[in-house]
C-alpha cells in the first residue's frame, strides 16, 4: 500500500536528475504578493480540485485502515462473522500473541532471507543487465531489453507452472543441467532447505527486468562529459564506475532499493502457486501468514495485528535505508 | 458546470443499474457452483432439470476445490453466495454457527426424495448441526487403498492384511521384491492418511464436549508413531503432492505400491493407467489397529443458502439431483459414489469390482469433530505432523505443540459454550432455589 506514496516520493530524483553542468534556469522572483481574497480563492479552487481525489482516499485508504487497526484490538473472526455480539476487545492481546507466535518468528525469519537475499541480487543483477545494455559496444538494445523485461510483464501463475516443471526433482531441466555437470538432484521445492533459494531464484528472474529500465534510464541522464573529463584525468574502467557512475545513479539507486526492498517484503504470489508454503512451512511469508489468518479462518483480528507489525516493519526499513543513503550523500 | 456533469453522471449510472434489473417474465436464475470435477461435467444434468423446470435457468460455477472453502466464506462475507452449492460436509458446522445456510428439517420431512432412510446413515449425520440438518449427502466419500495386486502377489500376498502391524510387513515385503520403491504414498500436504489412523483409535481428537485438545492420549500417540514409523523406515515418500509431478505414472511405474486415496481416483485410475495395468491395480478397505479399520466419512453435501432469493427452486434443484436414476448418472460421469444405497444397483457400479472396497468401507466410518474449527485444525495436524516426520521437532514437541495450538484454537467456542451456559443458568438455578 506504500509502494505508490514512495514512488512518487523518490520517482522525480530518479528518473530526471538535474543536469549538473548546464545552466541553471533563471530563478524565478519570488516576490507574488496578492491581494488576500484572492488569495483564499485560489485556496478554495485548491481544495475543490483536490477534493475529489482526497474523497476517494478518505474513503477507500485511510477508513479500511483505521477500521482495520480497530480491528486488531479485537478477536474479530468466524462466529464475529455471524454474531456480531461474539466480538470481543482483547487491547493488544493480538499483538502479545503475535510477538509469542513461533509462526510468526518462523514466517518473519523466511520473509527477511527473501528481502536481504533477493533484495541485493535482483538490484545487482539489473544494474549489470542495465550497464551491459547502456554499454557502446552492445549491438540489439532493443531486442535485448524486450527479452530481459518480457518476464515483467508474465503472469506469475502461469510462469509458476513452467519453472515447477523447471525445478522438478527427476524431469526438471535445471537439475538436467546440474547432472551434466556431474552435480546430483537437488529437491528445489521439496527440501526445506532449498525451497526459499528457488523462490528467490524466481522472483529474481521476474523483477529484475522492471529495475533494470529504471537503472538504464538513470544511466542515460549521466552526463558523457563527466566520463570524458575521468577518462581525460586517466581514469579505468573500473575508477569510472566507481567515482562517476555510481555517484550520478545514487538517487536511482535508492529508488531501486527502496522498491524492491518494500516489494520483496510483500512476498506472497510466489509462495501461493508454489509451495503453498510449504515444505515444512519453510516459505511461510509474513503476508502469506496474514493471508492463511484472515482470509482462509478468518481471524481478522489476529490478521490485521499481523498486518500493522508488517507495515511497522517496511517502514523502519525504508526509513533505515533513507538514512543510510543521505549519510553517504553526506560524505 | 461541474454540478452538472456530476448530475449527469449519476444519472448515467443509476439507468445502467436499472438495466441490469430482470424483466418480470424473465426465467429465475439460479446460482449453483460446482467443484473440481464435478463442476466440468454436472452440466447435461443441469439442462436436464431446465428442461423439467422451464422458468428456471441454471448457472452452473466451477470453482476449484482448493479454493473452495475460502471462496464460500468471501461470498459470505461479500454477501454474494451462491443458490446452491455442494460443500464439503465437514464445513457444514462452520457454515451454520455463520447462519450462511438454511436448515432442511422442513424440506427432509416433506420431500418424497430426501428422506433419512434412503441415504448411508453415517454420511447422513454429518449434516446434522445442533439437532438441524443443513446438508443433503449428494455423494459420499470415504478413503481406501488403492494398490497394486501384481506387486502384492509377487511378494507372496493374496489380498491386503486387515492389521496396521499385517500391512505394514506387506509392504516391506512388496519392496523386498526390489519392484516398488516405496510402500506407500503418504503426500505431507495431505491431512487425511494421519486423520484416519487417529480415528481408527478411541477417544477421539477432541475432548469434553469438543473443547480441548485430545492428543496427549495414548490413542492419538499409537496412531501418530505408525504414521511417523511409515517415513522413518522408508515406506513413504517424504514428498507433497505437488512434488508428485503424476500421481498415476508414478504408480505404474512401481514409485509405490499403496495409496490412499478417495473414489474420484477410480476413474481416474481406469482413465490414465495404461491397458497394461489395469488388471494389475484394485481396492481394500482400509486395516486398522487391531483388524478392519475405520475411515473418514467424507462426503459432498448440497446446502441452500440463507441469502438465496430462490429457495424453492433452489430446493427443487438439489431434489433432482438427489433422486436415485440422477444419482446413478452422476456416479457414471463422475465417479463419485451415490449417498443413498438404492443408486448403487446401477450398472457398472453393482458389478466394479474396484468398488466393493467402498461400499464395505462406508459401513465403518467415523465423522469428524463437528466444530467450526475443524478444517483448521486438521491442516494444523497435517502442519505439525510434516515438521515431525521431517525430524524437525520430536513427536513429543508436535503433540504438546497440537494441545497447545488446537486448545488457542477452540478458545472462542469455549467463551461462547461458557456464555451459552451462563445465560440459561439462572433459570436453571432459580428452579431448584424456590422452596
Amino acid at each position: 500500500m506504500s509502494t505508490p506514496d514512495a514512488e512518487a516520493a523518490l520517482v522525480l530524483p530518479a528518473v530526471a536528475p538535474a543536469p549538473r553542468t548546464g545552466a541553471a534556469p533563471a530563478a524565478a522572483p519570488a516576490k507574488r504578493r496578492g491581494t488576500a481574497p484572492a488569495d483564499r480563492a485560489v485556496a478554495r479552487a485548491g481544495i475543490l480540485f483536490v477534493a475529489p481525489a482526497l474523497v476517494v482516499i478518505g474513503g477507500f485508504f485511510l477508513l479500511p485502515v483505521l477500521a482495520a487497526f480497530a480491528l486488531s484490538f479485537t478477536d474479530f473472526d468466524l462466529y464475529a462473522l455471524g454474531d456480531p455480539s461474539s466480538v470481543r476487545a482483547v487491547g493488544v492481546g493480538n499483538y502479545a500473541t503475535l510477538l509469542a507466535d513461533p509462526e510468526f518468528w518462523a514466517a518473519l525469519r523466511n520473509t527477511l532471507y527473501f528481502v536481504f537475499v533477493g533484495g541485493p541480487l535482483t538490484v545487482a543483477l539489473s544494474l549489470g543487465a542495465a550497464l551491459l545494455l547502456t554499454a557502446k559496444v552492445t549491438r540489439l538494445k532493443g531486442v535485448f531489453r524486450t527479452v530481459l523485461f518480457s518476464p515483467v510483464v508474465t503472469t506469475l501463475v502461469a510462469v509458476a507452472l513452467v519453472w515447477r516443471y523447471l525445478l522438478h526433482t527427476r524431469y526438471g531441466l535445471l537439475n538436467a543441467g546440474l547432472g551434466a555437470l556431474g552435480i546430483g538432484p537437488i529437491d528445489w521445492l521439496g527440501d526445506p532447505a532449498w525451497a526459499m533459494p528457488s523462490l528467490i531464484l524466481l522472483a529474481v528472474w521476474k523483477n529484475f527486468g522492471y529495475t533494470m529500465l529504471v537503472f538504464v534510464a538513470g544511466l542515460a541522464a549521466v552526463p558523457e562529459e563527466l566520463y570524458e573529463a575521468a577518462r581525460l584525468d586517466g581514469a579505468g574502467t573500473r575508477a569510472l564506475f566507481r567515482h562517476v557512475t555510481l555517484p550520478s545513479i545514487a538517487p536511482t539507486f535508492l529508488f531501486v532499493g527502496v522498491i524492491t526492498a518494500i516489494g520483496y517484503f510483500q512476498l506472497f504470489a510466489e509462495p501461493y502457486v508454489m509451495t503453498q508454503g510449504g515444505p515444512a512451512g519453510a516459505t511461510v511469508s509474513v503476508v502469506y501468514l496474514m493471508f492463511t489468518q484472515g482470509f482462509k479462518w478468518w481471524s481478522l483480528g489476529y490478521a490485521s495485528a499481523i498486518a500493522f507489525v508488517l507495515f511497522a516493519l517496511m517502514l523502519a526499513g525504508t526509513a533505515l535505508q533513507l538514512r543510510l543513503q543521505r549519510r553517504a550523500d553526506a560524505q | 458546470m461541474t454540478a452538472r456533469a456530476l448530475l449527469l453522471s449519476a444519472a448515467l449510472v443509476a439507468s445502467a443499474l436499472a438495466s441490469c434489473q430482470p424483466a418480470a417474465d424473465a426465467p429465475v436464475v439460479l446460482q449453483f457452483w460446482a467443484m473440481g470435477r464435478e463442476g466440468e461435467v454436472v452440466g447435461p444434468l443441469v439442462r436436464e432439470f431446465e428442461q423439467e423446470n422451464p422458468g428456471v435457468r441454471v448457472e452452473v460455477q466451477q470453482v476449484p476445490w482448493s479454493a473452495a472453502h475460502e471462496k464460500l466464506l468471501t461470498a459470505y462475507a461479500g454477501r454474494s453466495t451462491p443458490d446452491v452449492s455442494p460443500v464439503g460436509n465437514t464445513w457444514i458446522p462452520e457454515m451454520a454457527a455463520l447462519g450462511a445456510v438454511d436448515t432442511l428439517d422442513t424440506f427432509a420431512a416433506t420431500s418424497p426424495v430426501v428422506r433419512r432412510a434412503d441415504f448411508f446413515p453415517g454420511t447422513w449425520d454429518t449434516n446434522v448441526v445442533g439437532g438441524h440438518l443443513y446438508g443433503i449427502p449428494w455423494y459420499v466419500d470415504t478413503r481406501v487403498l488403492f494398490y497394486r495386486r501384481d506387486l502384492m502377489a509377487l511378494a507372496g500376498y493374496e489380498a491386503v492384511p486387515t492389521t496396521w502391524a499385517g500391512w505394514r510387513e506387506a509392504m516391506l515385503a512388496v519392496q523386498r521384491t526390489g519392484r516398488a520403491r516405496y510402500g506407500v504414498l503418504l503426500p505431507l500436504n495431505e491431512p487425511e492418511p494421519l486423520a484416519i489412523l487417529a480415528l481408527q483409535q478411541p477417544g477421539g481428537l477432541l475432548r469434553d464436549g469438543d473443547r480441548y485438545g485430545n492428543f496427549d492420549s495414548p490413542g492419538f500417540r499409537r496412531a501418530f508413531a505408525f504414521y511417523l514409523s511409515l517415513y522413518r523406515d522408508g515406506l513413504a515418500p517424504t514428498v507433497d503432492q505437488t512434488q508428485v509431478a503424476n500421481v498415476y505414472q508414478e504408480f505404474a511405474r512401481g514409485t509405490f505400491a499403496f495409496y490412499i486415496t478417495g473414489p474420484w481416483n477410480l476413474g481416474e485410475f481406469r482413465a490414465r493407467l495404461p491397458d497394461s495395468l489395469q488388471s494389475a491395480w484394485t481396492t481394500a478397505p482400509m486395516p486398522g489397529p487391531a483388524g478392519p479399520g475405520a475411515s473418514t466419512a467424507g462426503g459432498s453435501s448440497l446446502v441452500v443458502f440463507n441469502r438465496s432469493a430462490h429457495k424453492p427452486e433452489a430446493l427443487a434443484l438439489v431434489e433432482f439431483l438427489s433422486r436415485p436414476a440422477i444419482q446413478a448418472r452422476f456416479y457414471a460421469l463422475t465417479g463419485d459414489l451415490p449417498a443413498r444405497p438404492d443408486a448403487w444397483a446401477t450398472p457398472g457400479l453393482a458389478d466394479d469390482p474396484h468398488a466393493a472396497a467402498f461400499r464395505e468401507q462406508l459401513t465403518r466410518v467415523v465423522p469428524a469433530p463437528a466444530v467450526p474449527e475443524q478444517e483448521r485444525i486438521a491442516q494444523r495436524i497435517r502442519e505439525v505432523a510434516e515438521l515431525a516426520v521431517r525430524g524437525r521437532i520430536t513427536p513429543d514437541d508436535a503433540i504438546a505443540t497440537l494441545d497447545r495450538d488446537v486448545d488457542a484454537m477452540l478458545d472462542k467456542r469455549r467463551w461462547l459454550l461458557d456464555r451459552q451456559a451462563a445465560r440459561a443458568a439462572p433459570v436453571a438455578a432459580a428452579v431448584p432455589a424456590r422452596p
